[in-house]
This record gives structure tokens, C-alpha cells and sequence, in this order.
């Protein structure tokens, strides 16, 4: 059990744990690139969906073991449903400001 | 075999999605793909044994955040077409990310594949948690606080979100889109209701039954039903708050419900209690969830009087 336990997750957390971490970089990579707001935006939900997508696979590591009586753990999916309704209200505030950053621009009595 | 070509062809699926929605030219295009990745990501969350997971992502990640873009970007012109970018422009950005996925990735693969131990601890706890399903005993008893704190961003995101709303378009419902949501209505309130209360014994509970109210009002509000839900009306504000007011006073209570020969601490439920205790938190966390996001979504027709002065 302490030895490095690289061949110990089987390949399907391998897959899922590859996938998350390509997710996270495609967000970083829209982040970086993305030449409108709104795509950087999205491109933050994206980051955080791999970053949930990793603590789900760490919360079902038990249950690909086969141990008896497994469940996945709950305080990471606890945490993960919190972290779904934060980022959908931080996106929301985002785009607020966003839409009153267009509507200021687009007015034409706003001449810096 | 199979389930893993299933989930290698969902893994690809899932990042093709991302990919398009980031390179795509028109930003409607991204919005429609993301909305795409978000339904993928609620069937691989039921994949990974995470079906609360899955209920939440599919009404907030393809439901919520879609009507959000859309919203953002009906506002702005449709057909923001972004100038092709140079190859330098692309290539420096790309060789960075894939340096970090290089050693995120070295990282990640010498993850323990074993279990954490909090969760022996938390089987271990529910019976005393008055529910029999664990993540809503981690939510409202074992890890009240982040419920609480999570309930005040939201309050928090609302009231930065109101000021700056931008004035609405005024917009004309389709009547078909009028007629189907209101068949869609009760069938809502229904399944939020069955969300909440299957809660305390099967996945589900207060955020998924509050999200999915709050994405029933805003396909009502879309169809300019549902006038009175908004932000000058006194019992909406009430019902905004009610999810922190009662959370608060549930656990004074219960401060004060507890038996002198026992340590009283702060957010934690008397055993015996607990089964209604939470249950009346989740009812109006539900009511303050689907509230505050309504409003989010929806937005507010800011007063149009001297805001040019303003700017």
C-alpha cells in the first residue's frame, strides 16, 4: 500500500484523471486566448468543471477498489454540489457586470 | 471492455465539446457547445457514481448557466465575430498549457487509489445525522457551515448583480414557448418537491430541488409569466433571505434545545431533532436558492430614469 501506487488506479480513474486535467488546460488555454469576455467567462467554467471532474474521481477511488461496504465519499460530493451553485452565481455576477460594461460602451454620451 | 470504450468515447466527447466551445469563432456557436459539454458532464458525474452530481450539473451546467450566456448575449450584438488570431498569438498560450498539463499530469498519476478517511467517519456518524443519505448528512449536519456560508455568497452575488444589471430588451414571447412552459410548470414543482423530500434517503435534496425550481421560473419568467417574481416585491426579498433567517435561527435553537450535560456547539443538531431539522432548513434553502437564482438569471429592468447622468 505505500509503495508508489501508479499502476494501482485502474484505467478508467487513469482516463477520467487525464481528461479532467485536459480539461482544466483547455479552460486555461480559453482564458488566456479567448479575445471576447464572455469566452474567458466560459472558459473559467470550464476549468472548473475539470476541477470538479478530479475531485470526483478522488471521491470514487473506494469504489474501484471493490472494498466491502464502499461509497463514494460524500464530503467531496458536499462539497462539489457547494461548489456548483457558487460558480453558477459567480458566472451570473459576471455576466452582469459584463452586460452593463457593453450598455456603458455602447452609449454614445459615454466619451472618456 | 465495454464500459470502458463507453467511457473513453464520453472522456472524448467531453473534451472535443470543450475544445470547439473555446476556438469557435462566434460566440454563439461557444455558448451552444458549452451548453452541449455541460449535459455531457452530468451523464459522466451518473458515471462516476455521483448522482447528485449529475441532477445539479444537469439543471444548472445545461439549463442555468445556457439561459445565462444567452441572456448575456442578447444584450450584446449576435454576431460578434472574432479577428483570426496570429500564430504567435496562438502558439506561445498553447506551449504553456501543455507544459502545465505535463506537470499537472505527472503530478496526478501518483495519486493513493485509496480512500479517503473521512469517509468510515461519516458512515459511521449517520445515524446520528436524523437523514440515511450521506451527502445530505455532510451538507446540513456534519458540514452545516459550508451550507450556510454557501447560502450568504449567493445572497452576496445577488445584491453585487442587482445594481449593475443592465436594462432588459423588451422582448416578445413565442406562444408556443408560452403554452409548453406552462404545461411544463406543475410537472417542476412536482419533481422539485420529490427532489427535496427523497433528499434525506436517496440522492437528491435542497440545491438540486432549488435549482431546478429556479430553472422552471426562469423559462416562466422568459415567457414574461411570473411578473411578480422580482426584486421590488417585499415577500421575494423575504423569501431571499428566508434560507439564511431560518438557517440561523434553527441552529440558536438548537444551541438552545440542547441538554445541559451536553457540550452545546454551534451548528450541530441534536440527534433526535435532526430528521426535521434539516428538513425545514432544506424547504427554505430550496425557496431562497430557486428565488436567488431566478433573479440572477433573469435579471432586473434596472429604472430607466437618469442613467445617462449616471455613467
Amino acid at each position: 500500500m505505500t509503495e508508489l501506487s501508479m499502476t494501482e488506479l485502474s484505467p478508467q480513474l487513469l482516463l477520467y484523471i487525464a481528461t479532467a486535467a485536459c480539461l482544466f488546460a483547455i479552460g486555461v488555454y480559453g482564458f488566456i486566448v479567448g479575445p471576447q469576455t464572455l469566452r474567458r467567462i466560459l472558459a473559467l467554467n470550464i476549468i472548473s468543471a475539470g476541477i470538479f471532474m478530479l475531485m470526483v474521481v478522488l471521491a470514487y477511488r473506494g469504489l474501484a477498489n471493490g472494498q466491502a461496504r464502499a461509497s463514494p465519499d460524500p464530503v467531496l460530493h458536499a462539497l462539489i454540489l457547494t461548489g456548483l451553485v457558487v460558480a453558477v452565481s459567480a458566472t451570473a455576477f459576471a455576466l452582469a457586470l459584463l452586460g452593463r460594461l457593453k450598455q456603458t460602451q455602447a452609449s454614445p454620451e459615454h466619451q472618456p | 471492455m465495454s464500459l470502458l470504450l463507453f467511457d473513453t468515447a464520453l472522456c472524448l466527447l467531453l473534451l472535443a465539446l470543450a475544445l470547439a466551445s473555446m476556438l469557435s469563432r462566434q460566440l454563439v456557436n461557444a455558448v451552444m457547445l458549452y451548453i452541449a459539454f455541460g449535459l455531457m458532464m452530468a451523464l459522466a458525474w451518473a458515471r462516476l457514481a455521483a448522482p447528485d452530481l449529475a441532477l445539479a450539473e444537469a439543471a444548472i451546467g445545461a439549463g442555468l448557466t445556457g439561459a445565462l450566456c444567452f441572456s448575456a448575449l442578447a444584450r450584446q450584438q449576435l454576431d460578434i465575430t472574432a479577428a483570426a488570431l496570429s500564430w504567435p498569438q496562438r502558439l506561445w498560450p498553447a506551449t504553456f498549457v501543455v507544459l502545465m498539463l505535463g506537470g499537472i499530469l505527472a503530478a496526478l498519476l501518483q495519486l493513493p487509489s485509496v480512500a479517503s478517511p473521512l469517509v468510515a467517519v461519516a458512515q459511521a456518524e449517520l445515524i446520528n445525522s436524523g437523514v440515511s443519505h450521506p451527502v445530505t448528512a455532510v451538507l446540513l449536519n456534519f458540514r452545516s457551515w459550508d451550507t450556510l456560508l454557501e447560502l450568504v455568497v449567493l445572497l452576496l452575488a445577488l445584491l453585487g448583480a442587482l445594481p449593475v444589471a443592465p436594462a432588459e430588451k423588451s422582448a416578445t414571447s413565442w406562444s408556443l414557448g408560452l403554452s409548453w412552459s406552462r404545461l411544463l410548470a406543475p410537472m417542476v414543482i412536482l419533481l422539485a418537491g420529490y427532489l427535496l423530500w427523497a433528499g434525506a434517503s436517496q440522492p437528491g435534496g435542497a440545491f438540486q430541488a432549488g435549482v431546478l425550481l429556479a430553472a422552471g421560473a426562469v423559462v416562466l419568467r422568459l415567457n414574461q409569466q411570473l411578473n411578480w417574481l422580482s426584486w421590488c416585491n417585499f415577500w421575494v426579498r423575504l423569501l431571499v433571505v428566508a434560507g439564511i433567517a431560518v438557517f440561523v435561527l434553527v441552529a440558536l435553537l438548537a444551541l438552545w434545545l440542547t441538554p445541559a450535560n451536553v457540550d452545546a456547539v454551534w451548528l450541530s443538531w441534536p440527534p433526535l431533532l435532526a430528521g426535521g431539522i434539516i428538513l425545514l432548513i432544506e424547504v427554505f434553502a430550496t425557496l431562497a436558492i430557486a428565488s436567488t437564482l431566478t433573479l440572477l438569471v433573469v435579471g432586473e429592468p434596472a429604472p430607466q430614469h437618469n442613467r445617462t447622468e449616471s455613467v
